[in-house]
């Protein structure tokens, strides 16, 4: 499908509204386990985002998700600032305005390379990768109801991270403390696609 | 700027009152001979780092010789690492994060610096502090 400009203001708006409505609730998780400012730095970066959306979204995609990644690198403060900020910059190299699942998938694996190169970090060290990686393998999978599989397994592999030991970020200085508890990055994932969800919905 | 004969050193914490202090031990135990750049603080004022303000203090402390970053928690190295990829490509490859503690590091990589030491030298001072 093509994604006009309209489209690419209706998803940008979409995430940065999802992820500043539940930056409490964020901050709150993070407090749990790592410093208590998941949330504030993540509405700061969506924010500036925000501020920048006309400007963003006159853009192709290719150049939106990146101007986006940008932006959260600039403005975000915590190490999610990089993190996501490599993931929207990684995206945003390999799509053009016109998209199929597959472009998409492939785009999307490369991206979550990146961001495990940042992060010097992988799947099952309680992060945010727990919640990409299985929304990656979910992509790939040809089938009905994409936007119910991707908010299904993002929700499903946030909650997931509850009983997991981190072994990498902040939360990794807690150790056996940090199981009982959801991971702040894990549930911003989770929360970005379930936003993204929402909108193939309205396109459906 | 750009004129030192030493390596910069450059000291990134969360916390910009830890940031001013580890500077000051510095310009005390040190001298000034070796270029300083400091930052402390996320882009909102809180705890945090910011990469913007990372890539200011890299500026302010720039050699030809190179920079050595000292870091204190996670993110500060994480963003260290993205301000250092945002750099022009001819410095990209003239700055290095070392892994070491912030303030006992800088302090080490400072008199390294003072000495005239090669970037690669002033590094493995400061990491000579971290248990193997």
């Amino acid at each position: 499908m093509m994604i006009g400009c309209d489209q690419r203001r209706r998803l940008v708006d979409a995430v940065a509204q999802r992820v500043i409505a539940c930056a409490d609730e964020l901050t709150e998780l993070d407090r749990a386990i790592g410093d208590g400012d998941h949330g504030i730095n993540m509405r700061r970066g969506f924010e500036a985002v925000l501020a920048e959306l006309d400007t963003i979204a006159k853009q192709g995609l290719g150049d939106s998700l990146r101007a986006v990644g940008t932006t959260l690198v600039m403005k975000v403060g915590g190490a999610s600032g990089p993190l996501y900020g490599t993931l929207f910059m990684t995206l945003g190299k390999s799509l053009s305005n016109e998209i199929s699942r597959e472009h998409v998938a492939n785009a999307f694996g490369v991206a979550i390379e990146a961001v495990k190169l940042r992060g010097r970090s992988d799947v099952g060290q309680k992060t945010m990768l727990d919640v990409l990686a299985p929304v990656l393998a979910e992509l790939r999978q040809d089938g009905g109801d994409l936007p119910a599989r991707l908010r299904a397994t993002a929700g499903a592999a946030a909650a997931a991270t509850v009983p997991m030991r981190a072994t990498r970020g902040r939360a990794s200085f807690l150790g056996e403390r940090s199981i009982g508890h959801m991971d702040p990055g894990a549930r911003s994932s989770a929360l970005i696609i379930d936003a993204i969800a929402d909108v193939m919905e309205e396109w459906a | 700027m750009g004129v030192s004969a030493n390596v910069g050193i450059v000291i990134v914490s969360h916390s910009p009152d830890v940031a001013r202090g580890t500077a000051s031990m510095v310009e005390q135990m040190v001298g000034r001979e070796v270029p300083l750049g400091w930052c402390g603080g996320d882009p909102g004022g809180g705890l945090g780092t910011s990469v913007e303000a990372i890539l200011k203090a890299i500026e302010a402390a720039w050699s030809e010789r190179g920079v050595a970053i000292l870091v204190d928690l996670g993110g500060a190295e994480t963003n260290s690492e993205m301000a250092i990829e945002m750099l022009p490509e001819a410095r990209r490859g003239r700055v290095v994060v070392c892994n070491a503690p912030i303030v006992e590091g800088v302090v080490m990589a400072a008199t390294e610096a003072a000495s005239g030491a090669p970037l690669d030298a002033v590094r493995r001072t400061a990491e000579e502090l971290m248990p193997a």
